[in-house]
């Protein structure tokens, strides 16, 4: 096989990796898959990255992207952590917000580079009845990720992917 | 017991200095799991600790490639004596109640969002990286604690004894943030460190905003602790690094 399409399946089998913790998106949706490369010593190479810094889940993602490109047929896989540059949630994709609000967990806001950290949070729509009334219970939920809200229209609490 | 020493050139010994912080309230912000006053703030404590231990990983991590003596993060961490260490002052200070605990976070928080803030632009790709994204944690960090010392300041008469006796307690140890030493010099005009001097405008007015808020009037100005930086630290840290260093001393190169 040419290197292109190497690295395309890689990109594939690679992409297909749920997150350990969110198993509604792959590792694609979340934009924690960056790249894929043969190396100069005909291994393939897979680049990953944290959301955040103290990510659980980087260890099994690892050893997860290894068997997904081993079971695609590509020996002697690499993976390699990336710390540049620094995630945001807009690497997350549409679809993948999407997937998240289905799933019932507000999807982060876009434009995290243009956020204001110190102003009043912007409205989180809630998740299941759409309602903007709703209200932070803890800036910090069940994962590193996550916040903990509630709806006061339908009084569903609710997780949400916190701006980063 | 196996001690290893790390021979500290200015780039490793700058490294050592922000990853040591990190762990080291990593570490004691890990003491509350199971004991904060209530389930949020458990969550919050440890949410906390989990991004400064990853943060600390990363910068162990890059120590041990700059050190180039095929040490691993694990080894730095566990496997140095308390004199070795290069944390702050603050951080290694006891958890007291729940306000010195969120007053010490504060502190150390409205002081690391804005370093970081400055660290994106070092000149060093990996640390600007590290930067980038611990900045936003921090931002959280600081956002959470601050709210947490208004609230005990301008609480019952209870809180804000408590947050005042909390102010008095570790108000000498924030000095220790903007020293500058000749190793602190050599990697600020190198480009790779951030100068703490332009960090202290951002800090004195988040810490005066929220302590005007908080109704607490900020300390005078006087003698301040020094010394975890270069390895001389208080009683605590030997009591907190035995129980987190155990295992791998008694146990070499134990994995899960």
């Amino acid at each position: 096989m040419d290197p292109a399409t190497l690295r395309q399946r890689a990109m594939e089998a690679a992409g297909a990796v749920v997150d350990p913790e969110m198993p509604v998106l792959t590792i694609a949706d979340l934009g924690v898959l960056r790249d894929a490369r043969v190396a100069p010593d005909g291994a393939v190479e897979v680049d990953i990255t944290p959301t955040y810094s103290g990510c659980p889940a980087m260890a099994l993602i690892t050893a997860q992207v290894e068997a997904a490109l081993r079971a695609a047929g590509l020996p002697s896989p690499r993976v390699r952590t990336v710390l540049h540059p620094a995630w945001t949630t807009d690497w997350m994709t549409d679809a993948g917000r999407d997937r998240l609000r289905a799933h019932g967990i507000a999807p982060p806001p876009p434009r995290a580079s243009r956020r204001s950290w110190f102003g009043a949070d912007e409205p989180v729509p809630c998740p299941r009845c759409g309602s903007a009334a709703t209200e932070k219970l803890s800036e910090f939920g069940s994962t590193a990720c996550k916040a903990l809200w509630r709806c006061t229209a339908c009084h569903e609490p609710f997780d949400h992917f916190k701006c980063l | 017991m196996t001690t290893i020493t790390v021979t500290e050139t200015p780039l490793l010994l700058h490294t050592l200095r922000l990853a040591d912080s990190a762990l080291v309230l990593a570490q004691r912000l890990s003491e509350w799991c199971g004991h904060a006053p209530m389930l949020e703030e458990d969550l919050a404590l440890a949410n906390i600790a989990l991004d400064l231990l990853g943060q600390a990983r990363a910068l162990y991590g890059y120590a041990a490639e700059v050190e180039g003596a095929g040490r691993d993060e694990d080894a730095i961490a566990f496997l140095r004596d308390a004199p070795q260490f290069r944390n702050l002052l603050l951080v290694e200070q006891p958890n007291g109640d729940f306000a010195q605990t969120i007053l010490r976070q504060f502190l150390f928080s409205a002081f690391m969002h804005p370093y970081w803030s400055a660290g994106a632009a070092s000149r060093d790709g990996t640390l600007a990286a590290i930067a980038a994204k611990a900045e936003k944690e921090a931002a959280y960090h600081v956002r959470h604690s601050g709210e947490w010392v208004i609230r005990l300041g301008d609480g019952t008469d209870e809180s804000h004894a408590r947050i005042l006796a909390a102010l008095d307690e570790l108000w000498p140890y924030t000095g220790e943030m903007f020293e500058v030493d000749a190793i602190d010099r050599v990697m600020i005009d190198a480009g790779i460190a951030p100068d703490p001097l332009f960090v202290r405008a951002a800090w004195d007015a988040t810490v005066d905003r929220t302590l005007t808020e908080a109704t607490l009037a900020r300390p005078a100005a006087g003698w301040m602790q020094s010394g975890g930086r270069r390895g001389a630290h208080s009683e605590h840290l030997g009591h907190l690094l035995a129980p987190m260093q155990h295992l791998q001393r008694a146990y070499p190169g134990a994995r899960w």
